[in-house]
């Protein structure tokens, strides 16, 4: 009976099933035109011009290899990297530890989503509002973090412009802005973590922190390499908090990478050569992805 | 996301009466333990929340007296300058006088270029996007999984890489400071929203679009009539983040656009900011055009933010 059924069922599906191809690329057509014309097409293009001298005025001029030996021989690129490092760890440092003890805290301590959505409230303003509101709290006169400082006994700190504080305090603004997101994603898989491994290993006599290290840590440790790859990936495209407040500034101390393609670009009209600093930003992120992709999967023995 | 509940193991002497672990209770009944974690919390919603707090204190106080008390915890000089200045209801010498830059700002033209953009990206974009994400989840067709590998591949370019070249193209297409140019690149396709209604109308149960079939409806018809209005929920949400995006975009926008026409409040923010008159930044003001510009958002949030965040997780990771 129910065989039969099925059968005659599935042949109707079958037939139709040839049917479906001229609808599929009808439903697909929107989204394609836009992958093929926005995606894939720069993709290519983009390549193609850091090979070439473009000031946009005139056609591009193939060039060979001569962006990418300015590029190897330009100081200001080596700096650049280097702040660009220098901001992606110390943002993605302080924030993934603090994402991790509001989540943790959050796991322990309350499900409820008032909580949660007031964590989440910084990721809903823009980057630039962020910049601006922090340009102001962190402002070397007025600012009410500095009066904070002198009013605990210390001297006031010129934030924005001093060689020294300016990449730690765009990324602990970022922080600001991010840690939130981050600890509900990581909150999503502490979920996951059963909790009667917790009861159990606190029947025996388990602290806090042992069970944090022996149970939280190593089983969300997948997840937590995923949170990783997406927030580092991101970390490295800086540029809005940057090209708010100091752009640039101090004497190219916080001259991160996007900085100084969009510099290149639209300051001075080098679109070869920017878009061969554009090739090394998407190298050095395909790198990390594939490299954190590899360790993740190497140390695949969690849950289950 | 949903709270699964583990059954204590069998034979296990202690019934959990919480599905959850909560910090110890130590013998003398005072749960310290539990105090410190919450004191450690409150500490990460007020450094979360005063930013927001000194928007509101900063904007409803007068340059002047922000000078000489900066340091007061509630507004200073009282009144509302900081908010007619971002919308063009002082003249010029009143602005000056309070600390403005006395240049004008077409804040209401910034509002509704953001409001354009990002309605059509939503709406454009959502249901592009659905259309695909229908094509590859239940329409059959030959080289389905392939394409969808490509456009799965799509999400590793980063945004940065295709910049350059879209601006280019734009230009070409003499689109540079217009709406539609700021729109284009990601008006048909997100990569994601495909992936992520994939996933979900994978999920929606096949006996009811096969009745409907039978009933000799069409697969369009199934999709418009059956499919869109069972996944309203996550379409809703999808509709929420890409507003969001749109909304808070700031970088492409730079780019393109140049004048009033097609400046949106990110770029508007970033403009207002650079025109520091000479007696230093007009604080109140910025202050209240921040919060103006935020304002849209965490409305919206307070709306459905029980939607948003519960989204949040590894199904719906952004």
């Amino acid at each position: 009976m129910s065989t039969a059924t099925t059968s005659t069922r599935s042949a109707p599906t079958r037939r139709r099933r040839k049917d479906d191809t001229k609808l599929a690329l009808l439903f697909i057509a929107p989204a394609t035109v836009g992958l093929l014309v926005f995606l894939v097409w720069p993709l290519l293009t983009g390549l193609y011009y850091s090979f070439t001298e473009y000031t946009t005025l005139t056609p591009p001029q193939w060039v060979g290899l001569q962006n990418y030996q300015k590029l190897i021989a330009d100081p200001i690129f080596w700096n650049s990297l280097k702040v660009t490092v220098l901001y992606v760890l110390i943002n993605i440092g302080v924030q993934t530890i603090v994402a991790l003890l509001i989540a943790v805290l959050m796991q322990r301590l309350t499900q409820s989503t008032i909580l949660r959505s007031l964590v989440l409230a910084p990721y809903l303003v823009s980057n630039v509002v962020a910049a601006i509101v922090f340009l102001w709290i962190l402002d070397s006169q007025l600012g009410v973090f500095n009066i904070f400082l002198q009013w605990i006994g210390f001297d006031p700190i010129s934030f924005w412009s001093s060689e020294t504080w300016v990449i730690p305090t765009v990324a602990l603004v970022n922080v600001w802005r991010h840690m939130g997101y981050t600890a509900l994603l990581l909150f999503a898989g502490l979920q996951s973590i059963p909790a009667f491994l917790y009861e159990a290993a606190r029947t025996e006599g388990a602290g806090e922190l042992t069970l944090f290290r022996r149970i939280t840590l190593p089983l969300l440790r997948p997840i937590l390499a995923l949170v990783l790859i997406m927030t580092i990936i991101g970390s490295f495209q800086v540029f809005d908090t940057i090209s708010v407040t100091t752009q640039g500034g101090p004497a190219d101390a916080s001259k991160v990478l996007q900085m100084y393609i969009y510099e290149n670009a639209f300051g001075q009209y080098q679109f070869g050569y920017a878009s061969a600093l554009s090739v090394a930003l998407l190298v050095i992120l395909m790198v990390i992805t594939f490299a954190q992709y590899w360790m993740t999967n190497a140390g695949k023995s969690d849950l289950d | 996301m949903t709270t699964t509940t583990h059954p204590a193991p069998a034979g296990s002497p202690r019934i959990a009466d919480q599905d959850r672990p909560v910090a110890r209770k130590p013998k003398n009944g005072i749960p310290w333990g539990k105090i410190a974690a919450w004191a450690v919390m409150v500490i990460f919603l007020l450094i979360t929340l005063f930013p927001f707090y000194w928007m509101l204190r900063t904007a409803l106080s007068s340059n002047n007296a922000l000078a000489t008390d900066p340091g007061s915890l509630l507004p200073v000089g009282l009144n509302s300058g900081g908010f007619e200045r971002v919308f063009g209801l002082q003249d010029v010498e009143t602005a000056i006088s309070q600390g403005g830059s006395g240049a004008s700002i077409n804040f209401w033209r910034y509002l509704l270029n953001s409001v354009v953009v990002a309605t059509a990206v939503t709406v454009v974009q959502t249901f592009s996007c659905a259309m695909a994400a229908y094509a590859f989840s239940r329409l059959h067709w030959r080289g389905r999984d392939t394409v969808f590998l490509i456009f799965l591949g799509s999400l590793m370019i980063p945004q940065i890489f295709t910049l350059l070249p879209n601006f280019i193209l734009i230009k070409h297409l003499g689109l540079v400071d217009t709406l539609l140019g700021i729109m284009l690149p990601t008006l048909f396709i997100s990569s994601f929203a495909i992936f992520f209604l994939r996933q979900f109308f994978n999920n929606v149960s096949r006996e009811v679009e096969e009745a409907a079939l039978i009933d000799g409806a069409s697969k369009a018809r199934v999709f418009f009539v059956l499919i869109l209005p069972m996944s309203s929920a996550p379409l809703a949400t999808l509709a929420l983040l890409t507003y969001m995006t749109a909304w808070n975009e700031y970088f492409w926008s730079l780019m393109v656009s140049y004048t009033d026409q097609s400046r949106v409040l990110t770029v508007a923010l970033g403009v207002f900011r650079a025109q520091a008159p000479g007696t230093g930044p007009d604080w109140s003001g910025l202050m209240a055009a921040t919060l103006v510009a935020a304002a849209p958002m965490l409305l919206l949030f307070a709306l459905f933010a029980k939607k948003i965040v519960n989204s949040i997780g590894f199904s719906g990771i952004k």
